[in-house]
């Protein structure tokens, strides 16, 4: 098994209590980074672990860390990002749940490393529970000494908030979410200015997603060499993957990046197989946005390499044959599953978020979910396929946020590997409101590609 | 928009009033709307719904237009603009949730409560609706109460039924 | 002053200070380039972005980085860089990029042009005349409002909103207090006051001549006549409120209606107050400066019967005849 790095303690009872985590190992990364190494230290060593952006866009944290201006006499903001709402996505509220202690001291470390003085977790508002949990945690940390004035007598003073949000999955878009955090509705901004010279109340800001806070712990910890050791190539370190769907064992697991896919949804290990020993359809990889892939797909690149759990090996092959990792939110479908009625939940759900401020994604949106839902419930036409592909088009790329890309990529996907379960839905109406298209050959061997000679 | 017949006065209570206080204190100098989400939500846990007659004197706490907390209190979904059942049944209905039954959890919902998606029960102790992704895809199907938002994951027609049951007989 | 910096447009070089986006770069220049803009109003700050119909394409960033931008820009909301080339009309992936956010604006428009009082002077009906399909692909039920009073003076349409916020900024920037904003979220946002209320201020009455469409439209001007039979001159007055430049529309001796002076880019010159605009209907409450220019593209400058016959038709009896069908056929239209 695997060496964990942020669910290490996991199953220690009393782990959410401040205790039982500092006899467990905790705060020791704010120790060493207080007491024995300076802000552009930590973020270098940041740099050096490789450590993505684990919300969604997986960008380099310690170069999103560097980009961060610091004018004189202005204030500068961490905050983090617990907006956690895409669909298949549930690890931060897990992490949150159950050891909520290692988000409050990585926000300690990545704050000195900002030097921010005033941090802020935004917490979506439904999670009440967890924003409970947090505001004893910091309580916790604050009564001993790790939070507040002269931190742990190194002369660092750090105030530690939680802001709730209040339904709203525009919010984890970080502009969407500062304006959020300032009392606004929350229409994402127009960039640039980047939060990272302009975020909230115009001070430059970082955001980071809950479980890149929470990595910040193991890389100071042991170094970002050592944790740039787990992984494959450009993806270190260790994910949390949420898996749900069809599964015999749906949960977070935690997981070096680069195991293979197959590995992972059919070991006991991991998730166990197909729920009631069925046949695996297809795979959303990492949250609804990322483009869905029949389960040959999934499991097998186009050049019939294994495919792995990896920014890289998830993408190979681009959007013509490939996926993304995006939040790491996997979702199985079982052989039973309609994928048109899928595309169409999905598109309601976009539709729904849309926050209505620039026209391609607010009409766009509503459009796709009406055309799907008209597909679904047997009254479609041929042509709606091609109109849905062109309307994805439209909206693709075109948008101030990229909302618009996470509704458009989802139906343009889903049209691209499973057409013909859409054209049957058009054809066999009556019989698509009684059964299910099937697995077809979305599971079959993928073809060998033909060799071209030099 | 939204037509208002009759206007009732509210006070907020001293104790609510110190919780407001203690929100502001979290924001910088004069930055003090940041607050509005989080006092919203004291609001709608107190009354059960946010009334245009709480928005406005939210706005003048915050000393800010009353339209700033209708734009904003309009655009997130958790703040109910009407009068809700005591306690209101909010089950996921997104894709994750519905692989394994949310569907069929909502019609039963429906059918056991006799009521329609948004409205109340005649006893005023119910209301259901569907929201959007929890982000608890892994328990799944599961719904939430409000104001603490209790979370009620793996649900089945009879953990509905018992879950109602419960609620019942609570005052 | 800085240094000028040098932007191309379409194969257009022009030297603007720096600072200046695209759009305004391309309207220095001039002509056919110049993106349209929805949303966009340069007396406005913090406006423009939202309505995606000014998307351009930066195929080369600056000098110092000559990289192309991934994705199309929106030119109002994009500042030029020294050496920046950008394609508009001659970009096919512009064109047809406009042509999507054109349909997807109209979806849910009620195309009621002949009803409503902004044709003539309509953006929205500009744009999808110069960009847009001549046929829908939605087939859906449109989206409807009902029609409110905002005051004795305004009307909101919100059918025909396009949510380009311009009136928003208008109420923050011109006015003390915003009373009107923007609620609900996603297609189903709206321009509203939440609770009924009539928006009562000096300078309210300058949200009619910034809504690009019929949204928010005249209750004094409201189906008195149609823009284009209706005589635009300028026209000042000493007011102690604003500067009192407007625009008196006139039929016959009658004035119609007072707007602000709007340019070719259909954005005034300066807002007016209330008084200006509703109160002082009368040719004697003015000095009349003269006819007001409008662009002969317009169709309200297509009005202009003593241009028939033309002189130089006088000699020719048939191009005369011909030019009389002609005539009869534009004035049956």
């Amino acid at each position: 098994m695997a060496r964990k790095l942020l669910l290490e303690h996991i199953n220690v009872p009393g782990i959410n209590t401040f205790d039982v985590y500092r006899q467990n190992g905790g705060y020791r990364s704010v120790e060493k980074a207080l007491k024995t190494m300076s802000p552009d230290a930590i973020v270098e060593e940041v740099k050096t672990s490789g450590l993505r952006g684990r919300g969604g866009a997986g960008f380099p944290t310690g170069m999103k860390w560097s980009f961060l201006a610091k004018p004189e006499g202005k204030e500068r903001y961490l905050v983090c990002n617990a907006d956690e709402s895409e669909p298949g996505t549930f690890k931060d509220r897990y992490l949150m749940t159950y050891i909520p202690h290692l988000l409050i001291e990585g926000m300690i470390v990545s704050s000195f490393a900002l030097g921010a003085k005033t941090s802020y977790i935004y917490v979506r508002g439904e999670m009440m529970p967890q924003i409970r949990i947090l505001e004893r945690a910091i309580a916790e940390a604050k009564n001993a000494g790790f939070l507040g004035k002269n931190i742990l007598g190194s002369g660092y003073d750090l105030e530690l908030y939680v802001q709730p949000g209040g339904g709203a999955y525009i919010c984890g878009e970080e502009t969407a979410l500062i304006e959020s955090l300032e009392g606004k509705r929350g229409n994402p901004r127009i960039k640039p200015p980047f939060p990272a010279i302009s975020g909230v109340w115009a001070c430059p800001t970082v955001v980071n997603n809950v479980e890149t806070i929470a990595a910040v712990v193991p890389i100071i910890n042991d170094g970002g060499e050592e944790y740039a050791k787990i992984g494959i190539g450009r993806s270190t370190g260790t994910k949390l993957i949420s898996a749900s769907g069809n599964l015999n064992k749906p949960g977070v697991y935690e997981i070096d990046l680069g195991v293979p896919v197959e590995e992972f949804l059919y070991s006991d290990e991991y998730c166990g197989g197909i729920a009631n020993g069925k046949r695996l359809k297809a795979v959303v990889a990492g949250g609804s946005s990322v483009p869905i892939l029949p389960a040959n797909l999934i499991l097998k690149t186009v050049n019939n390499e294994a495919r792995l759990m990896s920014y890289e090996s998830l993408s190979d092959g681009g959007f013509q044959s490939g996926s993304m990792l995006g939040s790491g939110g996997l979702i199985a479908f079982d052989e039973d599953q309609c994928i048109v009625r899928n595309t169409w939940n999905f598109a309601r759900f976009y539709h729904h978020e849309s926050c209505g401020q620039c026209s391609p994604c607010r009409e766009g949106t509503g459009w796709m979910e009406k055309v799907l839902h008209r597909l679904e419930y047997g009254h479609g036409k041929m042509s709606d396929i091609d109109l849905l592909v062109d309307v994805a088009k439209k909206i693709e790329g075109n948008t101030i946020c990229p909302l618009g890309d996470a509704a458009a990529w989802p139906v343009a996907s889903a049209i691209r590997h499973f057409r013909d379960e859409f054209e049957w839905h058009v054809t066999n109406p009556k019989e698509a409101m009684e059964r299910n298209y099937g697995l077809a050959k979305y599971a079959d061997p993928l073809p060998k590609l033909e060799e071209v000679s030099q | 928009m939204l037509s208002v017949t009759e206007h009732k006065d509210i006070n907020f209570s001293s104790d609510l009033v110190k919780q407001f206080d203690d929100i502001v204190t979290r924001y910088p100098e004069g930055k003090q709307k940041a607050g509005l989400l989080p006092i919203l939500h004291l609001v709608q846990a107190e009354y059960g719904w946010v009334s245009p007659e709480a928005m406005d004197k939210v706005a003048a706490y915050l000393n800010i237009q009353p339209i700033e907390v209708y734009e904003v209190a309009t655009f997130y979904t958790m703040f109910f603009l009407r009068p809700q059942g005591k306690f209101v049944l909010e089950v996921c209905r997104t894709g994750p949730c519905c692989l394994v039954g949310a569907e069929k959890i909502m019609t039963h919902i429906e059918k056991s409560l006799g009521v329609k998606e948004g409205e109340v029960t005649s006893d005023g102790k119910f209301s259901w609706r569907g929201v959007e992704c929890l982000a608890a895809c892994g328990m799944a199907p599961v719904l939430q109460i409000g104001p603490e938002y209790t979370f009620y994951e793996k649900l089945t027609e009879q953990s509905v039924d018992q879950l109602i049951e419960d609620l019942k007989n609570k005052i | 002053m800085s240094e000028k910096v040098k932007v191309t447009i379409d194969g257009i070089t022009v030297d603007v200070e720096p600072g200046t986006s695209i759009l305004n770069a391309a309207r220095q220049i001039g002509g056919d380039i110049v993106p349209p803009a929805m949303c966009y109003y340069s007396k406005l700050e913090g406006s423009g972005g939202k309505c995606r119909t000014c998307l351009v394409k930066v195929s080369k960033g600056s000098e110092k980085d000559p990289r192309p931008m991934p994705k199309l820009v929106a030119s109002c909301r994009t500042g030029v860089m020294d050496g920046m080339e950008v394609q508009n009309i001659t970009s096919p992936e512009v064109i047809e990029a406009r042509k999507g956010v054109v349909e997807i604006l109209l979806i849910n428009h009620p195309l009621d042009c002949p009803v409503c009082d902004q044709a003539g002077e309509c953006h929205l009906q500009d744009l999808s005349y110069e960009h847009g399909v001549a046929n829908t692909r939605y087939e859906f039920e449109r989206r409807t409002f009902d029609r409110i009073d905002i005051g004795d003076k305004i009307q909101l349409h919100m059918t025909r909103c396009i949510l380009c916020y311009r009136c928003v900024y208008v109420a923050d920037q011109l006015t003390d207090s915003r009373q009107h904003g923007i609620l609900g979220r996603g297609d189903a946002s709206e321009i509203s006051t939440y609770i009924e209320k009539a928006i009562d201020n000096d300078f309210s009455g300058n949200v009619i001549d910034v809504c690009p469409v019929g949204a928010l439209t005249d209750r004094t001007f409201r189906f008195k006549n149609r823009v284009w039979f209706s005589k635009p001159v300028d026209a000042h007055r000493h007011c102690p409120t604003c500067k009192g430049k407007v625009t008196l529309w006139y039929k016959g001796e009658e004035v119609l209606r007072v707007t602000g002076r709007k340019d070719e880019f259909g954005e005034v010159e300066d807002f007016i107050c209330n008084t200006c605009r509703f109160e002082t209907k009368n040719t004697k409450d003015w000095v009349i400066e003269g006819p007001r220019q409008i662009s002969h593209k317009s169709v309200i400058s297509s009005n202009h019967y003593e241009m028939v016959p033309l002189p130089v038709i006088k000699q020719n009896p048939a191009l005369m005849e011909a030019n009389k069908i002609e005539f009869d056929r534009a004035s049956k239209i």
